[in-house]
């Protein structure tokens, strides 16, 4: 009897253990566990702006890729990127899995809207949007924090604007998608190496982290 | 001490100084041959000694504990047993008063159609009729001498048509009475059927108790043996504890399963009441799925209480020992709790399929591809509905086999242990007699070694007795050559 006795009890136990994890998953710990953060920032200059189709391959990836809690922006590279106007949707996925969707759903009909009318800018401030979008990754407290930049990379910036300081990524990834070559790339080659070495120093000496993919076959290398 | 010390003893003469090393490690072992065996031996029989005490107090352990495991076994068989008894007396007890409860008005409808069947008989009794009271007159008649008169003749003629009209009218009434008989005896018919119907229904009702009688007869037989401790009923107690376990172990791992589709069942869905990326801590656990498991875990509590209340189980004596009236209060508050549970895992199931097709619906956005809905979408939502709201009535019946596996697993854990143990003491054992074969191999060895020595040793004691049996014939030669002179 005594044995029943202790079996019922060991079994109540461990039933009551369960219950105290679930009071804990109700209310001691609601926030994720990993949480990514992902800025995308697309050069809308002359240049770049007939790319926007790849931009939405690579967007469709990340909303599929993104769980809920995660957050994702899209801002275009103009002529005056440190601004909140060139964010052209930005996101936090609801905790609940249906909100998550459509939200979604919601982000993809603005990418749409915004791929539809593009306007070309005459400068691109690419240090700028990457100022921006660190602000924006800081605010999110995620954990992994992405910058994907969708652009020649080639910076042409206004008279008196000063873009040539030391920027902290502070451990964000940096990924170039998609670097176009220009005509003058094709003149001397050593023009796109340099500018890819430029912002590859600028963004490790940051403390960030450097990647670039080309071939979108690899998207699940943007944000691994 | 280097290498080169051993062998460089004599300059450059390598072979020659390990020669001489040898021959003194013969010498000094060859000297210290009787302390080094009697070392070797008294190591050998002191390590084989402590195995041994180690291999005894092992088998006491073990004795111990096959005491007890025969302890438990017979007093659960015991307890099964005194169940097993009580409940067939219960069955007896509804029995006899389902059945026998009529027996006096069965007795009474009996008589009653006996005294019946009986006044009938009687009645149907056949009665000789009477001679008629003037047949003498008509045989003293009939005596007179005609002496060929007329009249005499006219006389027995009359007499003799009287005879044969009153012969007529007695065979008639006495068909007439033996219709009534028979009439009698037909209306008997029914009443003899009822009689029969009636005795063949007793005679079922006694056999039903007799077949009960029988069962309790050998539970009866089989309690006596426990009680006696007789080695049978442990033998029989024993397998059927092994046999118990391995059913029990069975049913639990369905019932496991059983709780793994539930449990897929609700996750999902409880990803949207706690979030789906919010985990247990710094742990990998996921707090929806703790949830699912939990509500899972009250449902086979419901169960457990449930089963508890109705009688099927004996896990909490508390229950069991609760008047009637509390209990049967207690299984209509957890069936109640269940259907609640059982409802809320059915809408969890079909919120389940909408997220489902909510997530598939966008991946298909997402990847730009158009998929139209396929045809009888409700089957699966409906399928998965009646799942959820049948499964935890399902899991309520875990019950039965876990208290079975809770009873059995005392026994097969303690002849488990038994079994260990009993290994135990023949690993013991068994290096016990080889450190002691060690022993004496060691002995054997050193000897090996120093077989030059001893060789000698043997040779000049063999010369010396050959020398002394010299000696000793020599003296006998000698004496026997003096007697002769004498």
């Amino acid at each position: 009897m005594s044995m029943k006795i202790f079996a019922a009890k060991a079994l109540f136990f461990s039933l009551g253990f369960l219950l105290l994890m679930s009071l804990l998953a109700q209310h001691g710990c609601s926030e994720p566990r990993s949480k990514k953060a992902v800025y995308v920032l697309v050069d809308t200059s002359g240049t770049y702006s007939k790319q926007f189709d790849k931009v939405q391959t690579v967007l469709r990836y990340l909303l599929g890729s993104l769980q809920p809690g995660e957050s994702l922006a899209l801002a275009r590279i103009d002529s005056e990127s440190f601004n909140e106007k060139d964010i052209v949707a930005r996101m936090t996925f609801d905790l609940r899995p249906s909100m998550a969707n459509a939200q979604k759903r919601a982000f993809l009909e603005s990418v749409e809207a915004f791929g539809k009318n593009i306007k070309s800018s005459k400068y691109t401030d690419i240090t700028g949007g990457i100022l921006q979008a660190i602000e924006y990754l800081n605010e999110t407290r995620a954990t992994e924090k992405h910058i994907l930049i969708f652009s020649d990379l080639k910076e042409e910036i206004k008279k008196g604007q000063v873009r040539n300081f030391p920027i902290s990524f502070d451990g964000t990834h940096v990924v170039a998608v998609n670097v176009t070559k220009l005509k003058s790339d094709n003149v001397d080659p050593r023009e796109y190496q340099k500018r890819l070495e430029q912002w590859s120093e600028r963004v490790e000496q940051g403390g960030g982290d450097w990647k670039m993919i080309n071939d979108l076959n690899h998207l699940s290398q943007i944000i691994e | 001490m280097t290498f080169d010390f051993w062998t460089n003893l004599i300059e450059g003469q390598v072979e020659l100084s390990l020669l001489i090393w040898a021959c003194l490690l013969v010498i000094v072992m060859y000297i210290a041959r009787q302390p080094a065996h009697q070392m070797i031996l008294v190591l050998a029989r002191s390590l084989r000694n402590a195995l041994r005490l180690m291999a005894r107090s092992v088998m006491l352990a073990e004795k111990q504990l096959r005491s007890r495991n025969r302890e438990v076994l017979l007093a659960q068989g015991q307890e099964h047993a005194e169940r097993f008894i009580e409940r067939e007396f219960q069955r007896v007890e509804t029995l006899v008063n389902r059945d026998l409860s009529g027996y006096p008005s069965l007795q009474r409808d009996l008589k009653e159609q006996i005294t019946r069947i009986d006044e009938d008989y009687v009645q149907s009794s056949e009665v000789p009729p009477k001679p008629p009271e003037w047949l003498k007159a008509v045989e003293a008649v009939a005596d007179i001498p005609d002496n060929g008169s007329p009249v005499v003749a006219k006389i027995l003629n009359d007499i003799h048509t009287t005879l044969k009209k009153a012969l007529e009218t007695d065979l008639q009434e006495y068909r007439r009475a033996n219709r009534e008989r028979h009439g009698l005896l037909k209306k008997m018919m029914p009443y003899w059927r009822s009689l029969t119907n009636s005795l063949n229904s007793v005679e079922r009702k006694i056999t039903g108790l007799e077949q009960r009688s029988i069962i309790i007869d050998s539970q009866m037989q089989g309690y006596e043996d426990i009680r006696n401790h007789t080695d049978y009923a442990e033998r029989m107690l024993s397998s059927s504890s092994l046999t118990q376990f391995f059913i029990s172990g069975l049913a639990l791992c369905l019932a496991v399963i059983g709780m793994y589709v539930n449990f897929q069942l609700v996750a999902l869905p409880m990803e949207e009441m706690v979030g789906a990326a919010s985990y247990l801590g710094s742990s990998n656990i996921r707090a929806s799925d703790v949830s699912a498991l939990f509500i899972i875990s009250i449902e086979v509590i419901l169960g457990l209480f449930l089963m508890e209340s109705v009688g099927v189980t004996q896990l909490f004596p508390v229950i069991h020992l609760l008047e009637d009236h509390k209990r049967r209060m207690i299984f209509w508050i957890m069936l109640s709790f269940l259907f609640i549970f059982a409802g809320i895992e059915a809408s969890l199931a079909y919120m389940r399929d909408m997220l489902a097709s909510d997530r598939e619906a966008l991946s298909q956005l997402l990847t730009g591809v158009e998929v139209a809905e396929p045809p009888l979408r409700w089957i699966p939502s409906l399928g998965q509905m009646i799942m959820g709201f049948i499964l935890p009535f399902v899991l309520t019946f875990v019950a039965i086999p876990l208290e079975s596996f809770i009873h059995s697993f005392r026994t097969v854990s303690g002849l488990f242990i038994v079994w260990l143990l009993h290994m135990l003491v023949v690993v013991i054992r068994f290096i016990a007699n080889l450190v002691f074969g060690v022993g004496k191999m060691l002995m054997s060895f050193y000897d090996l070694v120093i077989f030059i020595p001893l060789k000698i040793e043997s040779g000049f004691i063999k010369n010396k007795s050959d020398k002394k049996d010299d000696k000793i014939s020599g003296v006998l030669t000698h004496q026997q050559e003096v007697g002769e002179d004498s």
